[in-house]
Order: C-alpha cells, then structure tokens, then sequence
C-alpha cells in the first residue's frame, strides 16, 4: 500500500506547528499504525531528518500512553480502540491521513504527536488514593465486597489515562478520566472513608489543569479504548454535589 | 484558574434553571391547549385562564423565580462557553462530530434561536398582556385570545414559531437527559428511564407548542365545508 501522511511536526512546545506531507510506500495492511509511523521514521532517520516524535510503550493497548488524533478522531476511525491496536488494513491504498497531537489546554504539546498528560498526573496526586499504611499485604476478604461491586469499581479502574476522552470532547473536559478515578474508589468500602475529601480535591484539580465543562455529548465514551461509562461522570456529579452541600 | 464556581457548579446550575424551565413548559402548553376548543369555548376560557393567571400572587411569585431561571441559565450558558471555547483543542481536520449527536454539541446555537424567539415571543404576547392597552372581551377579560388569533394569520410568523419550536425539542433532547447526568443520576436503571421520558417529554412539547399556530392558520384560513 501506498500511504500520504500529513503529520504535524513542532519543534517544542513555544514554536507554531504545521502539518508536513510525506508518502509512504510498501505499507503492509498488517502493520500496526505504530509500526507504520515507525517505518517512517526510520526513512526520515536514513535521509537524515529528525524523526516524528510519538509517545508510546507497551503496543497491546493497555498503558495509555499511545494516542493520536488520526484523520480527526482520537485513535482513528475505529471506535474503542488504542492507536497501537489499529491496523493498517483500516485503510486503503492511496489514502491521505492526517495525523495530529490530541489537543487541549490542559494537554500542551511537547514535540510533534508528543502531548504532556502530566495534568492526570496531578488530578490523580490530589486525591486519587486511599490513605493506609504500607506493609504486609492485608487479608484480601477481611473486607467483605459483593462480586457486584467489585467488578463495577473494576469497570471504572479499566481506565489507562490515554486521554482520548480529553481529545475528543469539543470542551476538552476531563470529566470521564476524573470521573473513573473518583467513581472507582467510591464504590469500595476502602476509597469511601475520603470519598468527600477525594471528589472536591480532585474535581478543583481537574479545573486548576484547564478542563472544559462536560456537557454530555457522550462522546468520550465512543473513543474510550476501555469503554469507560459516561455514567462515572453522573456518579461523580452526584458525589460532588453530595460533599459540596455536606461539608 | 481557581474560581469561585467550579466546572460542575456550573453546570448543576444549568440543570437546575433548565429542569424549572422544563417544568414551566408543561403549565405553560396545558394552558395554551385550550386554544384548540371551539372558537367561543377557547375565547372564554383562554381569557378567563389568563386573568386568574395574571391575578394570583402564587403565580407571580413562580413568576420571578421563571424569569430568575431564565436569566441565570442563559448567562451561565454563555461564561461555560466561553470558558469551554478557551479550554477546547483546535484541529486542522475535524471528524470528532462522528461520536456524538449535533444536537448535543450545539446547545448554545439552539439556545440562542429560542432565546430570539423568546423576544418575538414576549414582545407579541407577554409585553401586550401586561403593557399594552388590550380590549376586554364580553366577560370584561382582557382579550389575548383575539391578539393571539390575529398573530397566527401570516404564514411566515406560523412559520418561525414551528421551526422555533423544533429548535427546542432538539434543545430538549439532549436537555433534559443532560440535566439528570449533571445532577448526578447514576443509575443504570434510572438512566435508562429518564432518557425514554427525555424523549417522550421533547417529543410532547416540540409537538403541542408547534401544532397550535399551525392549528390556528388552519382554521382561519382553510374552509373545512
């Protein structure tokens, strides 16, 4: 296959960007769009120009840490899915894809695709924890959880901090990161001690970082790669509200 | 960027002046299905309605609190945009629309046409009701009935009201079942209720307040013999 790329390209964080053209030829449909990028790079690194800087680590769509807005869609065209896991043979031959850094105020960009999602970072240090000694790991069902809770603090856990929601909500919201980091320690009698501490620190957090509004299109939760329910942003909403008029 | 309002305040406000909004709409299309009875009937009765209306401090009071809600929700509406439009990423290609409807992302757009309609709205009914030297009909009530009638005679004004009043079903599609999320309705088994209601609820409204002037036009100028 032969591919077009239009890839932004920024020297750091101070410059303007622009999008550069490049084509690339003998792109095997099998390939990850992380190895394509790769096999790209390594033609820019042979005709001596910088390569594309992208983040990126494990390749199995668990960490989090790959994340593109391809032909304007956080991770592609595909919906729950991470960039390492979509695959060329989404594409055609002869195709033109434009590759940008997820966007936002709270997600300054670096270098290139190279994003600084530190802000989450920060979110989860101003709360995302629950306050106990370390040591000797606790007897696991000292505490009793029903299965049920369980697997929904699970469910909202699920979330790798990619920060496709951010990217692709028109207010750049952090609403479904925070959200799930809340919501799965609220359900657990374990996080629920400082639930109300927990959800008002993270929540300023979240605003201090430059956030937008969640107005609930919903569409984070299209582009999860976890599929990480909008209903944690409700359950946080309610948590919130909660601590606010208690306090 | 610590204010006194946090993002979610914000938005719990815009719930709660939305919802009271949501609430006035029913009052307000019972009311106004009266014009559909006979001539006479609706003349006797939408009149009388408007002067027990008009006259009751209960309904004056609701009154300031809708005119409250109505002016917080629309200025809370325009400092979360602009706040959003100051946050929001900027793309050189855009195709993010695929993952959400165009109603939800256009909330203030569709404000913004019911707002206008809105002072079309309260100029033609609201300001005459209360302001203007209106006639009395035979019950000695002023007679809005009449001023409503005359309105509904052009096409064109029949026209905007209709279209005016589907920018507030979509406004309310996404709405309504916004307000619960942002009120912290997490429920699965709830959620799934208030959006069928949400639905039912737009459906209802959008339908009522679009089919009276239509209704009306009708009537006054299609010979049913």
């Amino acid at each position: 296959m032969k591919i077009n790329l239009k890839i932004w390209r920024q020297t750091d964080a101070g410059s303007p960007g622009r999008l550069v053209d490049y084509e690339l030829d003998h792109v095997i449909p099998h390939m990850s769009f992380l190895e394509m990028m790769d096999t790209l790079n390594e033609q820019l690194i042979l005709s001596g120009d910088r390569p594309v800087e992208f983040d990126h680590d494990c390749r199995e769509g668990i960490c989090g840490q790959c994340g593109m807005m391809i032909n304007g869609r956080a991770h592609g065209p595909i919906p729950h899915l991470t960039t390492c896991q979509l695959h060329m043979r989404e594409f055609k031959d002869g195709d033109t894809i434009y590759v940008e850094p997820f966007r936002g105020k709270g997600f300054p960009v670096k270098r290139d695709l190279r994003v600084d999602r530190s802000a989450f970072d920060r979110i989860i240090m101003a709360g995302g924890f629950i306050s106990v000694n370390t040591g000797q790991a606790p007897e696991a069902n000292g505490i009793p959880v029903s299965h049920e809770h369980a697997e929904s603090a699970f469910d909202s856990a699920a979330c790798i901090g990619c920060g496709a929601c951010v990217a692709t909500c028109k207010n750049s919201s952090a609403a479904l990161f925070t959200s799930a980091k809340i919501a799965h320690l609220a359900k657990l009698p374990q996080g629920k001690i400082e639930s109300r501490k927990r959800v008002l620190s993270m929540v300023e957090q979240m605003d201090i970082e430059a956030f937008g509004h969640c107005t609930n299109t919903e569409a984070c939760e299209v582009e999860c790669p976890q599929d990480i329910s909008v209903l944690n942003i409700a359950r946080m909403n309610w948590e919130y509200t909660l601590s606010k008029v208690l306090k | 960027m610590k204010s006194t309002f946090s993002t979610l305040m914000r938005k719990t406000l815009m719930a709660l002046t939305g919802l009271f909004l949501c609430f006035f709409l029913v009052i307000h299309l019972l009311g106004n299905l009266q014009l559909l009875l006979p001539a006479v009937q609706a003349k006797e009765s939408f009149n009388g309605y408007s002067q027990l209306l008009s006259g009751n401090i209960f309904i004056k009071i609701i009154s300031y609190v809708l005119y409250t809600s109505l002016i917080v929700h629309c200025l809370d509406a325009l400092v979360i945009t602009l706040k959003n439009r100051k946050t929001a990423g900027k793309y050189a290609v855009d195709q993010r629309g695929a993952s959400s409807k165009w109603y939800s992302r256009n909330m203030g757009i569709l404000g913004t046409l019911i707002l206008i309609f809105l002072v079309f709205h309260f100029k033609d009914f609201w300001y005459q009701y209360k302001f203007g030297a209106l006639p009395t009909d035979e019950y000695g009530h002023k007679d809005l009935y009449t001023i409503v009638i005359a309105a509904y005679q052009d096409w064109w004004y029949v026209l905007f009201y209709v279209l005016s009043m589907f920018a507030l079903g979509y406004h309310l599609l996404h709405g309504f079942f916004s307000a619960a999320r942002s009120l912290g309705v997490y429920h699965p088994k709830y959620v799934s209720w208030i959006r069928i209601f949400g639905r039912g609820y737009s459906y209802a409204i959008t339908a009522g307040f679009a089919i009276i002037p239509i209704y009306i036009y009708l009537t006054q100028h299609v010979s049913w013999n």
